[in-house]
C-alpha cells in the first residue's frame, strides 16, 4: 500500500539545508500539524528539538535528523506495555471490550482480533452488544462465521446491550473459551446518556468475570477531537489501549502522540484494511518511521 | 496557557485597547491566536496559511470602522471570510429534467454513507418525491442489510438484487457497477423519481475501487454526486477530498456526525481546497438527524465564534 508522507519528504528535505534558521522551524511545526500531532505536541516537540540544537551546537542535518528521531520516540513512549491480558484467569476467560466514536472500526477490529487470537490456539467467542445500529449484530456474526467462531446476539432490535454482554460472558466462562470479544455501538462521546450505557454494560459484565481490556477504536484519520474521545471514554470505562485503525489510508494518526502523552494510554495494535488479516502489533519505531518516511 | 480562543483573544484584545489604529504587529498578534484556534479546530494547514494571509491583507488594506476597535474589525473580518469559504456557494439538489434524478454517494469507510442514504430518502419522501434506495455495497460485511434496514424504517424501498458480503457468503461477489444500472432502470420502470445509490467505503489511495465509483458515476450519469466526509476528519481531509474530487468530480459535500463536539474544520478545508458546496449535514444516528447545511453556524462553530462575537459586542 502507498502511503503519502508528506510529513517525512518536507521535513527531511528541509533538514539537508545547512543553516536551520526561523522559517525553517516554522516549517518543521507545519510538518508535524500536518500529522495530525496536534498544536501542542508539535509545538513542544519543535521546542525541544531547537533547545537541543542550541545546547549541542549541532547544525549537522543527519545529527539534527536523528534527534528529530528520538524526540518523536520520546513522546511516544517505547517503554509502555502493548501486550494484550488475553489468557484464562483461574476459570475466568479474558473479557474485553471493544468501544469508540462511531464508524471507526470497532466491529471490524472484533473480526479481525479474534482471527489473531484463533491462530494462536485460542477459543473465543464474540457478543453482539451493538443491538442500536442496523444490521450491527449480523455484521458481526457475518466475521464469527469467517473467522469459526461464535457470536452471542440478540434477535429483538434494540435489545438491552448489557443483557447481551452478559450472555456473551456467561457463555464463555461456562464454554471454558480463553478470550470473549465484546462489540459495542458506536458512540460519540460527548453523549452522556450513552457514556453512561457503556459504564452499565461493564459493570453488568463484571458481575460475570472481570473486563480485563477495554480496547479504545481511533480512527488514523481523526483529527484533535480523538484526544476528547480518548479522555472521555477512559473517564467512563477505564480504557487499556487503543487500536488505530485505517492506517492503510494516507493519514498518519498522530493524534495518538497527544493521547499517549495526556493520558498513557498505549497503542497496542494497529488497523492496516478490511481484511481479518488486516491487524498487527504497535511498534514505536515502526509507525515513527513511517511518520519520517521519504 | 490559554485553552480557548476566547480567552486568548481576549488577552490581545487587551493589549489592544485604546488604539486608535490597528499596526501590522497588531494585526499578527491576532493572526496568530486565529491560526492556533483553526488548526486546533483541525482545519488543513496549507488552507489555514492561505486563509490568514487572506485576513492580514483585507485588514490592512480595509477603512477602519468607526463603530469597531481595531482587533473587533479583525474579528469581524476572519468570520466574514470563513462564511464566504464555507457558503460562497450554497445550494440545493439540482434534479434531472427528466427523472430518475440519480444521487450517488460516495466516501471514505465509516463516514456515514448507508446512514445518510436513508436519511436522505426519508427527507427526499417527506418532499412529495418518490426516491428508491440502490444498495451497491457488496464488500462490507451486511451492508446490504444495513440498507434495507433503513429503508425499512424510512419506509423506501431498497433496490437489492445482490446479497452482499453475509453469513452465507463469506466473500465479496457481483458487480457493483451492474447493480446500480438495473438500479436506474427499475426506477424508470416503477416510475421513482430519483434514485440513491449508497456504495462501498474507500480510501483515496486506492485505485481499484476509484476507479470502480468512478465508473458506477459514468455508467448511471449521476445528477448528484455527494461526497460524504467525516466531521471529526483532522488533516488528511485535504488529501482524501482532492482524490475524492479527481475520483468521482463529486458535485456537493455532506459533513456527518456534527452531533459530536468535533469543531469540523474538514468543512472549510473541504470547501476551500475542491470549491464544491458543503449541502448537508448529518447531526445523529436518527433518520431525521440531518438538514440543510447552515454555513454561518460553521462558521461559528470552527472558531468558537458564538463567544468570540460576544467579545466583539463586550469589547
Ligand atoms: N481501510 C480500512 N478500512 C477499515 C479498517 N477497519 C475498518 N474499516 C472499514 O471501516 C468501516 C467501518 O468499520 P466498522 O467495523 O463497521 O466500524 P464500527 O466502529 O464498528 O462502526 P459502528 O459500529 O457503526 O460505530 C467498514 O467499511 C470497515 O470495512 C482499516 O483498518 N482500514
Ligand atoms: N452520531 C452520529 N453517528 C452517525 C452519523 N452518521 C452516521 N453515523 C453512524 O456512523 C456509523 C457509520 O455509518 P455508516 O452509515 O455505516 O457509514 P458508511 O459510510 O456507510 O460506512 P461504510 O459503508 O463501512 O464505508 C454508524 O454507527 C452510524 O450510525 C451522524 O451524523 N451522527
Ligand atoms: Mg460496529
Ligand atoms: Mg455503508
Amino acid at each position: 500500500v502507498k502511503t503519502n508522507n508528506i510529513f517525512g519528504k518536507g521535513l527531511l528535505s528541509l533538514l539537508s539545508t545547512d543553516d536551520i534558521d526561523e522559517d525553517v522551524w516554522d516549517e518543521i511545526e507545519e510538518t508535524l500539524l500536518l500529522a495530525d500531532l496536534g498544536t501542542d505536541a508539535s509545538m513542544e516537540l519543535v521546542d525541544n528539538l531547537r533547545d537541543r540544537v542550541t545546547i549541542e551546537g549541532s547544525k549537522d542535518p543527519a545529527a539534527v535528523k536523528q534527534m528529530l528521531r528520538e524526540e518523536l520516540i520520546k513522546l511516544i513512549d517505547p517503554t509502555l506495555d502493548r501486550s494484550l491480558d488475553d489468557d484464562r484467569l483461574g476459570t475466568d476467560p479474558s473479557v474485553m471490550m471493544v468501544v469508540g466514536v462511531n464508524g471507526v472500526g470497532k466491529t471490524t477490529t472484533v473480526g479481525k482480533l479474534a482471527r489473531v487470537l484463533v491462530a494462536e490456539d485460542k477459543d473465543v467467542i464474540l457478543g453482539a452488544a451493538d443491538t442500536f445500529r442496523a444490521a450491527a449484530a449480523e455484521q458481526l456474526t457475518t466475521w464469527g462465521a469467517r473467522i469459526g467462531v461464535p457470536t452471542v446476539r440478540s434477535d429483538v432490535e434494540g435489545a438491552d446491550p448489557a443483557s447481551v454482554a452478559f450472555d456473551a460472558v456467561a457463555a464463555g466462562v461456562e464454554n471454558e473459551v480463553d478470550v470473549v470479544l465484546v462489540d459495542t455501538a458506536g458512540r460519540l462521546q460527548n453523549k452522556a446518556g450513552l457514556m453512561d450505557e457503556l459504564g452499565k454494560i461493564k459493570r453488568v459484565i463484571e458481575k460475570k468475570a472481570p473486563v480485563r481490556e477495554v480496547l479504545l477504536v481511533i480512527d488514523a484519520t481523526t483529527g484533535q477531537n480523538g484526544l476528547s474521545q480518548a479522555k472521555v471514554f477512559s473517564e467512563a470505562v477505564n480504557v487499556t489501549g487503543i487500536v488505530l485503525t485505517k492506517l492503510d489510508g494516507t493519514a498518519k494518526g498522530g493524534i495518538v502522540v497527544a493521547i499517549q502523552r495526556q493520558l498513557g494510554v498505549p497503542v497496542k495494535l494497529i488497523g492496516l484494511g478490511e481484511g481479518a488479516d488486516d491487524l498487527a502489533p504497535f511498534e514505536t519505531e515502526a509507525f515513527v518511521e513511517a511518520l519520517l518516511a521519504e | 496557557m490559554f485553552n480557548s480562543l476566547s480567552d486568548r483573544l481576549t488577552a490581545t484584545f487587551k493589549n489592544l485597547r485604546g488604539k486608535g489604529r490597528l499596526s501590522e504587529a497588531d494585526i499578527d498578534g491576532t493572526a496568530r491566536e486565529i491560526r492556533r484556534a483553526l488548526l486546533d479546530a483541525d482545519v488543513a494547514v496549507p488552507v489555514v496559511r492561505q486563509f490568514i494571509a487572506a485576513v492580514k491583507e483585507r485588514a490592512l488594506g480595509e477603512d477602519l470602522s468607526k463603530a469597531l476597535n481595531p482587533a473587533q474589525q479583525v474579528v469581524k473580518i476572519v468570520n466574514e471570510e470563513l462564511v464566504n469559504i464555507l457558503g460562497g456557494k450554497t445550494r440545493n439538489l439540482e434534479f434531472a429534467k427528466t427523472p430518475p434524478t440519480v444521487i450517488m454517494l460516495a466516501g471514505l469507510q465509516g463516514a456515514g454513507k448507508t446512514t445518510l442514504a436513508g436519511k436522505l430518502s426519508k427527507w427526499l419522501k417527506d418532499q412529495g418525491h418518490t426516491p428508491l434506495l440502490v444498495a451497491c455495497d457488496l464488500q462490507r460485511p451486511n451492508a446490504v442489510t444495513q440498507l434495507q434496514v433503513n429503508g425499512q424504517r424510512a419506509g423506501v424501498p431498497v433496490f437489492a438484487p445482490h446479497p452482499g458480503v453475509q453469513s452465507e457468503h463469506e466473500e465479496a461477489t457481483g458487480d457493483p457497477v451492474k447493480v446500480a444500472l438495473d438500479g436506474v432502470a427499475e426506477a424508470k420502470q416503477k416510475l421513482h423519481d430519483v434514485v440513491i445509490i449508497d456504495t462501498a467505503g474507500r480510501l483515496g489511495v486506492d485505485e481499484v475501487l476509484m476507479t470502480q465509483a468512478r465508473d458506477i458515476r459514468n455508467a448511471v450519469q449521476a445528477d448528484e454526486v455527494l461526497f460524504v466526509i467525516d466531521a471529526m476528519i483532522g488533516q488528511d481531509a485535504v488529501t482524501t477530498a482532492q482524490a475524492f474530487n479527481e475520483g468521482v468530480n463529486f458535485t456537493g459535500v455532506v459533513l456527518t456526525k456534527l452531533d459530536g463536539d468535533a469543531r469540523g474544520g474538514a468543512a472549510l478545508s473541504v470547501a476551500s481546497v475542491t470549491g464544491k458546496p458543503v449541502m448537508f449535514s448529518s447531526t445523529g444516528e436518527g433518520l431525521k438527524d440531518f438538514e440543510v447545511f447552515h454555513p454561518d453556524r460553521m462558521a461559528s462553530r470552527i472558531l468558537d465564534m458564538g463567544d468570540v462575537l460576544t467579545l466583539i459586542e463586550q469589547a
